[in-house]
């Protein structure tokens, strides 16, 4: 089992916003990927996006110029 | 063979379209159950076939396009979903089954329906469409164009219409998506109701509506979501709240592919073609005294369709002829639209309806000419 981590991590309401994250977050090259969403957030949509907690910053900045629709932001042990 | 039936359904499909169907059959988990990346592949195709949609239709944006399997289930969706006793719907003669049998069945259950007529060209009036509009009417109803004469209805000044009364207005796109361009936010279309089997060029088994934001449908189906799972309830959000249950992913990376197809090719170049086709075949067999060809041809712009009757022959033998002897597909009979038929006069003879793609080409048209030209000399021996 890979080691526990702190990451970021991004949920929707729905799969299609969280398509939507996944592509435009490839087209500006922010690193970070889809996963299932862990037992510790409760989250509309069965899959969240994640990334390394040194990544917040530009995450939270790409949130905002991109107008990204999500339901949470939150840090936990991935 | 020469196929000419296209308003059925288009039979040749582009490469490109047949190709991601079968990378999808290949490499496609379920989308949206689970995060593999076989699961997020077809996910990924899915989620950029809305995002085409949505450019496409000019939705506001993807989550506002849901995929069904065909118009008919898109329709089904918006009638039975909108509707309640007491509301009051105007549709007209021109519609599909499609589009009639579930508003009956709407009326039974205590909705009000006006259905406009048309005159002997198959048109109608949007003088008189206005002057159904009453107190309790929800919305209109209507194709944009006409499976039997072709003829398209006008969504901008009916959208504007709907619009000015604060009324819904609901589009049956069967025949003319993938054909003619369709704003849904210019011409204040509400619900946009589509199938990709036809001039969009996608396989069988695929379709979609687009429903305006803040429209709220009542689901037909609900089910498996892959979100919010101990709701005992389906979830509202769009566009899941109109997709229980599995998506057709395959197909679906089938009508992505056409999409790009089209918008490749160019709608405007496509419907150029079809039109061409369309107005060379009507030209020469609007010639023959025998032949009563149903519709308005005044208009340059209309669907690629040429309904007609050679006599008094039977459509269905006209057809068979066409098949057998010269290798022609095409349709006849009733095609799903009673009421123009009563309209037009054809409820018991049907119509030979030939139907072009731009795939077709001026020999096969050439042919097609010929071949009702030496049907209509036998006939009149």
């Amino acid at each position: 089992m890979r080691k526990k981590e702190k990451y970021i991590v991004v949920t929707f309401s729905s799969t299609t916003k969280a398509m939507e994250m996944e592509k435009k977050c490839k087209n500006k090259n922010i690193p970070g990927r889809l996963i299932p969403v862990p037992e510790s957030i409760a989250a509309g949509c069965g899959m969240c996006w994640c990334t390394k907690l040194e990544q917040k910053e530009i995450l939270e900045q790409f949130l905002k110029e991109e107008n990204l629709s999500i339901q949470n932001l939150k840090e936990c042990f991935i | 063979m020469i196929y000419m039936d296209n308003a059925a359904t288009s039979m040749k499909k582009p490469k490109e379209v047949i190709d991601a169907v079968v990378s999808a059959m290949q490499n496609f988990g379920n989308a949206g159950r689970g995060v593999t990346e076989a699961s997020l592949d077809a996910a990924r195709v899915i989620y950029d076939t809305r995002e085409k949609l949505a450019d496409f239709f000019h939705a506001e944006d993807p989550t506002r396009i849901a995929f069904t399997m065909n118009s008919t289930e898109s329709l089904n969706i918006a009638i039975k979903g909108l509707f309640g006793a007491g509301d009051h719907v105007i549709t007209t003669v021109l519609e599909h089954n499609s589009v009639l049998r579930p508003l009956y069945e709407c009326q039974e259950e205590g909705v009000e329906l006006s259905i406009l007529g048309c005159d002997e060209r198959g048109t109608i009036s949007y003088e008189e469409m206005e002057a159904l509009i009453r107190e309790n009417t929800k919305a209109i109803v209507c194709t944009h164009g006409s499976n039997v004469t072709g003829n398209l209805l006008d969504l901008n000044r009916i959208g504007k219409l709907a619009k000015k009364h604060g009324i819904l207005f609901l589009v049956d796109a069967s025949q003319t998506a993938g054909v003619f361009p369709i704003d849904v936010q210019k011409m204040n279309i509400d619900v946009l109701c589509f199938t990709g089997h036809k001039s969009l060029l996608g396989p069988q088994g695929t379709g979609g509506m687009y429903v305006r934001e803040g429209i709220c449908i009542r689901p037909l189906l609900s089910g498996g979501s892959g979100i919010d799972s101990f709701n005992k309830h389906h979830p509202i959000q769009m566009p899941g709240s109109l997709e229980a249950g599995t998506l057709n992913g395959h197909g679906i990376a089938g009508l992505g592919a056409a999409i790009s197809y089209i918008e490749q090719i160019g709608i405007e170049k496509i419907q150029e073609k079809e039109l061409g086709f369309m107005r060379k075949f009507y030209n020469e067999i609007s010639k023959i005294p025998e032949v009563k060809v149903y519709g308005d041809f005044a208009t340059t712009i209309r669907c690629p369709i040429v309904s007609f009757n050679i006599g008094n022959l039977d459509s269905a033998k006209i057809s068979d002829e066409l098949s057998v002897r010269y290798e022609i597909a095409t349709r006849a009979g009733a095609h799903c639209a009673p009421l123009l038929h009563n309209a037009l006069g054809t409820q018991r003879q049907g119509a030979v309806r030939f139907s072009f793609s731009h795939y077709n080409t001026e020999e096969e048209v050439n042919a097609a000419i010929c071949a009702i030209k030496e049907i209509v000399e036998e006939y009149t021996l």
